[in-house]
């Protein structure tokens, strides 16, 4: 007898919440950022277990694209931020406020 | 006969090359490309023409597509090969091949010289598709395919704003006819079931005199504004703002004669109608006569040939009002002749005084132009109509069938016949001889003869000008127009039957009539240049026809709009408009504080966004 | 009541998985030095590894070492260290108490949602378009999936990969004639 699925479900939204608490909270960007692939691989893992709990490849398939989508946007989201620091000097997302309305 | 679908699908061509590559192909290419466009056009006519020798009875239609449908409305592309449109094709090509090619030379160093041969080739598209249309809504392509480039045409040189106002008064003016056009080709609809050609022949048609009466004025306004006729005729003075090739093509030698063509397009209906042939020879003979007493007292040349344009339709309106159709599409034929040859005659002069188009500041100048004045008094002789050039042949034909009809009108047409072999002389002595006076804007340079691009068109011009009596000879056997268009004109067109010592009488007349004029122009304007006496300022100023239209019309416009300004568009458009605004900027002015630019304070709102959904998800919608 | 019936290995193995995972993302949330949390989030990295091969989804694993601990975290490092390795935030988080209370409220709200949502009956009942996951090997499975069905979302990627890199080579290119610093 395996692991239920249900307990892999409960991992992978307290690590979702724990990314998403960091994202809320962090100043530094590049942390902020980190705490993003955080919540990304809580939903892989989601992913991964509904697709053994209904016995689906298609879970799978979808942890697969999620992780292509993922390795694109850290390499703009990192070419934007250093971007913004040769401009700002500063990776503090507070500081970087000038589409204030 | 088929080749009539290479006349429309040459200056097709063109035009399209032109607009796609003109540009690049620039000056000269474009210019001759545009030429050899309608001078293949021309080839095909004269093929076509070749193909109808013989068997001139019949006419044919190529039919293309269909162009649209609607309840019992069948409309089709088709063109019409018959003696008119042969005829039409013919010299409208004919022309337009020279007039293309003057404007090479004419429109040299013009920044948009691709642009203008763009609207040339898409004007003689345009005339081709209206004279050899079968059906009504087809013309009606062509009539505004021609108007738009005639629009297009005159504010050429739109850095003016003299010739981006008479485009547009050109564009108006002529929108006012087009509203008759359409009318017409409505009641015709209903009339008869059909909008073609075809379903037009003279003496089958079963209509009403009444119904007659009222598609033909309609008809007429359409010619009227088209053909400069009282009282639209005001936008073709105007006109003259374009460049001279446009003003020898356009409005003297092609578009301005759409208007007659139509009319004697619909001869059957127009047989039916007296009431309205009457209202159409008088409005002709009204407006020869009007515009050539304007014609004497003008100081610019392209005007006193613009008025003279005017009164020579005026002269195709009488023969087509008196049922003289062969007599009006001759006079048409050789008009085109004289008229371009004098056009492209003042446009050779303009263009060596540097753009002067003042006659005061000319005279002289048979010395240093030979062939120009040459080809100018032969046009003046042939316009004025002295035997034996085309003139007198064409307009003594449209006079004799006046006679038949009214001697009044008659009359009025030898008057105006005197006019304008007055008007013309003064011209031509005015700006060929006596004293030169070119100094201010030559500065020193002699004038020079124009090159030979603009002179050949100048002699074939001449050449077609004087000989040109000879396509419809008053001798039995040689009228050789008269009988290529009977089989079209059938029954419609009128006879009047007359003595031949009559109609010998009258042509003499018309020859003693022309001499005098010669003569008169000479007594009054050999070696002057100004005479107060003999240039009325009410005659200078055209009537003030324009001038009571700019109070009557223009200034209650101007006055009607201003209200509209003011109260209409200021205060209650703008006043909604700006009150719209200011709601949005309140509301955008509570918004913005929302985004106040900190990243975390967005993911925050978007957690909240998340909560509420997914309590309405699991409250609401699991229900 | 279920634990009688699981393998101990199984579980040992979950048990130190899930622990490596947390361990790491607090780790991660917590660390002052910015590399600190890059190699913290390696760690959790490593931990969902091993959570995927406990689900049966080895490809998907080695996948997650490979392409994520490898690549993608280092390239965070490089980043770090580009704009220089010994910055050091200070304070860490927002300096706002209030937001940080909010942001904890806001998150466990919709963590107790999603457990709702969860333990629902949501399944649509509909049938697998996927195909089956147990029919061969992870890895086969996986890629004829991936190869026939998902065909074109698949070279739908690979562009989504071009246009990203040249995005960030256009991103990071400094641009003749601009200025620095704005302000």
């Amino acid at each position: 007898m395996t692991i239920p699925g249900s307990w892999y479900l409960v991992v992978a939204a307290l690590l979702f919440g724990l990314g998403a608490f960091g994202v809320l909270t962090r100043r530094n960007v590049i942390v902020m950022f980190m705490s993003l692939e955080l919540m990304l691989n809580a939903v892989n893992l989601t992913f991964v277990s509904y697709a053994r709990m209904l016995n689906d490849v298609g879970g799978q398939v979808d942890v697969f694209f999620v992780l292509v989508v993922a390795a694109a946007e850290v390499v703009v989201g990192l070419g934007i931020i250093v971007a913004i620091f040769r401009q700002r000097a500063t990776v503090t997302a507070d500081d970087i406020s000038s589409l204030k309305g | 006969m088929g080749a009539v679908g290479f006349v429309v699908l040459f200056p097709l061509l063109g035009f399209l090359v032109l607009l796609t590559f003109g540009r690049r192909l620039g000056d000269p290419v474009a210019g001759w490309l545009g030429t050899l466009a309608v001078f293949g056009s021309f080839v095909s006519a004269i093929v076509v023409w070749l193909a109808r020798l013989g068997n001139e009875g019949h006419p044919y239609v190529l039919r293309l597509f269909d162009w649209f449908s609607a309840g019992g409305l069948h409309v089709n592309v088709s063109f019409r090969v018959d003696g008119l449109s042969v005829a039409m094709i013919l010299f409208v090509t004919g022309v337009a091949t020279l007039i293309h090619l003057y404007s090479i030379g004419y429109m040299k160093g013009d920044p948009l010289y691709h642009q203008f041969f763009v609207y040339l080739n898409l004007f003689v598209f345009s005339m081709v598709v209206l004279v050899t249309a079968n059906t009504l809504p087809l013309a009606f392509l062509g009539w505004e395919g021609v108007g738009a480039c005639s629009y297009w045409l005159i504010s050429f040189w739109f850095e003016r704003p003299t010739a981006a106002s008479a485009g547009k008064k050109a564009f108006i003016v002529n929108r006012i006819g087009d509203t008759g056009f359409l009318l017409g080709t409505f009641l015709v609809f209903e009339h008869l079931g059909s909008v073609s050609f075809s379903r037009l022949t003279a003496g089958s048609l079963n209509l009403s005199p009444d119904t007659a009466t009222a598609i033909v004025l309609l008809f007429f306004l359409a010619a009227a504004g088209k053909s400069a006729q009282l009282p639209l005729f005001t936008w073709l003075l105007d006109a003259m703002e374009g460049p001279t090739p446009v003003s020898a093509l356009i409005h003297a030698a092609t578009m301005v004669t759409a208007g007659v063509y139509l009319m004697a397009r619909l001869s059957p209906i127009l047989a039916l109608a007296h009431t309205a042939d009457l209202v159409i020879a008088i409005v002709g003979v009204a407006t020869a006569f009007v515009a050539a007493m304007a014609a004497t007292a003008q100081t610019d040349i392209k005007k006193i040939v613009a008025y003279s344009t005017v009164s020579q339709l005026g002269y195709m309106m009488l023969g087509i009002g008196t049922g003289a159709y062969t007599a009006a599409i001759f006079l048409m034929i050789t008009h085109a002749f004289y008229k371009a040859l004098i056009f492209l005659g003042s446009g050779s002069v303009i263009h060596s005084l540097n753009g002067e188009q003042n006659i005061r500041r000319m005279g002289a100048l048979k010395k240093y132009m030979p062939i120009t004045t040459v080809t100018m008094i032969l046009a003046w002789l042939s316009i004025a109509g002295v035997p034996p050039f085309s003139g007198f042949f064409s307009k003594g034909a449209v006079l004799e069938n006046a006679f038949g009809d009214s001697p009044l009108l008659w009359a009025a047409g030898v008057i105006t016949a005197l006019l304008t072999a007055y008007y013309m002389g003064r011209l031509v002595y005015v700006v060929f001889y006596g004293t030169p006076r070119f100094e201010e804007v030559t500065h020193g340079h002699d004038p020079h003869e124009s090159p030979s691009v603009m002179t050949i068109p100048l002699i074939v011009l001449a050449a077609a000008a004087v000989i040109g009596g000879l396509l419809n000879l008053p001798v039995s056997g040689f009228g050789f127009l008269g009988s290529w268009l009977a089989p079209v004109f059938g029954t419609a067109q009128a006879a009047y039957p007359m003595s031949a010592g009559l109609k010998d009488g009258l042509m003499a007349t018309d020859a003693v009539v022309a001499l005098l004029g010669v003569f008169l122009s000479w007594r009054a304007w050999g070696g002057v240049s100004e005479n107060p006496a003999l240039e009325r300022k009410i005659f200078f100023n055209g009537w003030y026809i324009d001038a009571f239209y700019d109070r009557a019309f223009a200034r209650t416009g101007t006055a009607v709009a201003e209200v509209a300004d003011t109260v209409v568009d200021r205060q209650i458009v703008d006043g909604a408009v700006t009150g719209v605004a200011g709601v949005a900027r309140l509301v955008g002015g509570a918004g913005r504080k929302v985004q106040s630019g900190l990243v975390r304070s967005y993911l925050l709102i978007m957690v909240g966004g998340l909560i509420v959904m997914l309590g309405y998800v699991l409250t609401v919608a699991a229900r | 009541m279920m634990l009688a019936a699981i393998s101990i290995p199984q579980l040992i193995v979950f048990v130190v998985a899930v622990a490596i995972v947390g361990v790491g993302g607090v780790g991660l949330l917590a660390a002052k030095h910015t590399v600190h949390s890059a190699l913290f989030l390696v760690m959790t990295l490593f931990g969902v590894a091993v959570l995927f091969i406990e689900e049966g989804a080895e490809f998907l694993a080695a996948v997650q070492v490979i392409v994520y601990a490898g690549a993608i975290v280092v390239l965070f490092l490089f980043v770090i260290m580009l704009l220089g390795v010994d910055r050091v935030e200070v304070p860490a988080f927002v300096a706002d108490r209030n937001r940080i209370v909010l942001a904890g409220v806001g998150v466990l709200a919709v963590l107790v949602e999603l457990f709702y949502v969860a333990s629902g009956a949501w399944s649509s009942g509909a049938v697998s378009q996927s195909g089956s996951l147990s029919a061969g090997q992870n890895v086969g499975v996986l890629a004829r999936s991936v190869f026939t069905t998902y065909v074109y979302p698949f070279e739908l990627t690979g562009a989504l990969l071009v246009i990203a890199v040249v995005g960030a080579v256009v991103l990071s290119k400094r641009l003749i004639g601009r200025r620095e610093v704005d302000r």
